[in-house]
């Protein structure tokens, strides 16, 4: 028993059917729950007043949208090594979800900095380097598009990946020498000694953990929904090809 | 409803933005699968005959 | 290699070869800006190093798809790519060619518009050096690029699309290496960070733009 098996598009459909509504429950009810508790039962901030109340969306969308990508690099690199098709298509199936996420943690960070910071928008690192990771998204997502062969766009999107995440690194560093920050460092990090108080931190855990079960719950959807397309192309084919034989 | 005192609307704001744009992924993904599986199923049944 | 490479230089400089067009574009893109911020001498001063940063990548985007589509259209990248010359060697002379009829251009025409744009005497010296040094990362980003989009039909928008973000990080440096030539500061920093950018696009861009190519040539 190994995890390549799910490698198998038929195994990896035949799994993730029933996985699905229950991953979706569990993160859309943890969504409610962890949300629920942050915007009702939380004090404000003693500086921020309310807004402290976005953090429960914005850190966990941010947290997702570079994991995406993480994701999204880990899966090319099987599909460019093993050439598993069910990894590409992940990959595929990822990218959309990611962007969504990007788009939610600059629209929460703008709204959030528009009466902290007094602006909108600031040429922070931060801030930059989401805009940035953000048309990654948008060039991987158009080459998807662009290219007619399955497998050709996999090979190539994969490639357009990896040599994507190694420039988005080196635009983190270039936007951190370039832009003094207004933006406060991570709020969350195992080693920092001071982190966000308990209050905020027990539901913004519950938060960042449903948005993580919710992003599984989509992946998998979208990657048996990419499946399920293949596999009728596929059919389409061998008909036409019947039907030139008779 | 806890009060938001003159942040109101920021944060109100904030969570419109975000639920809605959740509800645009899951909506979107949730109907093109159940689209495709509609469609697989005519396949599968014009590949038997 | 050699052949390669003197052949797409000369190509470029026959008529219709499109040698021009990159540097004409340069000088407009250039021209345009005053036009648009006004003619305020110290506003301009101010913004001539990234202006003349952008415009310079902008030009140099234009002429990319041209490094690999001529050849596929007309047949004879296959024939290149089944010579004896490995795929990354094809690459770099194709992409040195591009650097040569686009880049050097460009650097030499750059100081000229610095008197434009009212640039500091100070940033003249640091301009041409980094361009000198930038455009070479430039081409061999945009080489990889030109071998992504290659068979497709329309590739152009989607080239920029593509390109675009991987060349931030050159912006970057090389504006902030003219901006701190012209305020006389150290330039240490971006002019490492802007030669650190470039070699390793030398070394490592060939490898990953023949990969594509051999995908897309399959």
């Amino acid at each position: 028993m190994s995890i390549w098996e799910y490698a198998n598009p038929k195994k990896f459909s035949a799994t993730v059917t029933p996985i699905i509504p229950w991953a979706f429950a569990l993160g859309l009810g943890g969504l409610a729950v962890g949300l629920i508790w942050g915007f009702f039962f939380t004090p404000d901030d003693y500086r921020q007043g309310a807004t402290v109340k976005i953090i429960y969306l914005h850190v966990p969308s941010a947290f997702l949208a570079i994991n995406a990508w993480l994701m999204m690099l880990v899966t090319s690199l099987i599909w460019v090594v093993r050439r598993h098709h069910v990894s590409a298509l992940a990959a595929k199936a990822a990218a959309p979800v990611g962007v969504v996420m990007t788009v939610m943690a600059l629209a929460t960070g703008a709204i959030w900095g528009q009466p902290i910071w007094g602006t909108w928008w600031a040429w922070d690192p931060r801030l930059t380097s989401f805009l940035i990771l953000f048309l990654f998204y948008l060039g991987y997502i158009a080459l998807w598009e662009a290219i007619p062969d399955p497998d050709t766009a996999a090979d190539l999107t994969s490639i357009l990946c990896i040599v994507g995440s190694v420039f988005a690194l080196l635009s983190r560093y270039a936007a951190v020498y370039w832009a003094q920050g207004l933006h406060q460092p991570a709020s969350l990090s195992l080693d920092a000694e001071e982190n966000v108080a308990d209050v905020f931190w027990q539901p913004l855990v519950l938060c960042m953990v449903a948005f993580g079960i919710l992003f599984v719950a989509l992946v998998l959807l979208r990657t048996r929904t990419e499946i399920a397309k293949r596999r009728i192309a596929a059919l389409e084919a061998r008909a036409r090809r019947s039907e030139v034989r008779v | 409803m806890p009060d938001l005192g003159p942040y109101a609307v920021p944060v109100l704001a904030a969570y419109a933005v975000s639920l809605s744009l959740f509800a645009v992924i899951v909506l979107s993904s949730w109907r093109s699968w159940i689209k495709v599986k509609r469609q697989l199923k005519e396949v599968e049944k014009n590949g038997e005959s | 290699m050699k052949a390669v490479f003197i052949r797409d230089v000369t190509l470029a400089f026959r008529a219709g070869g499109g040698f021009g067009l990159a540097l004409a574009f340069f000088l407009i893109v250039v021209i345009l800006v005053p036009f648009g911020i006004g003619p305020d001498r110290a506003i301009l001063a101010r913004i001539a190093p990234g202006i003349l940063w952008v415009a310079a990548l902008l030009a140099c985007l234009l002429s990319l798809d041209r490094i690999f589509a001529l050849d596929y259209e007309d047949g004879s990248l296959p024939l290149l790519a089944t010579s004896p010359l490995p795929l990354e060697g094809l690459v770099l002379a194709k992409s040195a060619a591009h650097m040569v009829v686009t880049g050097l251009p460009l650097t030499i025409a750059a100081p000229a518009l610095g008197f434009l744009l009212n640039m500091q005497a100070g940033a003249y010296p640091w301009l041409v050096v980094s361009l000198a040094i930038g455009t070479p990362a430039l081409s061999m980003i945009g080489a990889f690029g030109a071998a992504l989009t290659v068979g497709l039909r329309r590739g152009g928008l989607l080239l920029s699309l593509l390109v675009l973000p991987l060349y931030v990080p050159t912006l970057i440096f090389g504006a902030d290496l003219v901006r701190r030539g012209a305020d006389g500061l150290s330039v240490t920093v971006p002019l490492m960070m802007l030669s650190v950018i470039t070699l390793g696009a030398v070394a490592l861009m060939p490898f990953a733009a023949a990969a594509v190519l051999r995908i897309n040539l399959r």
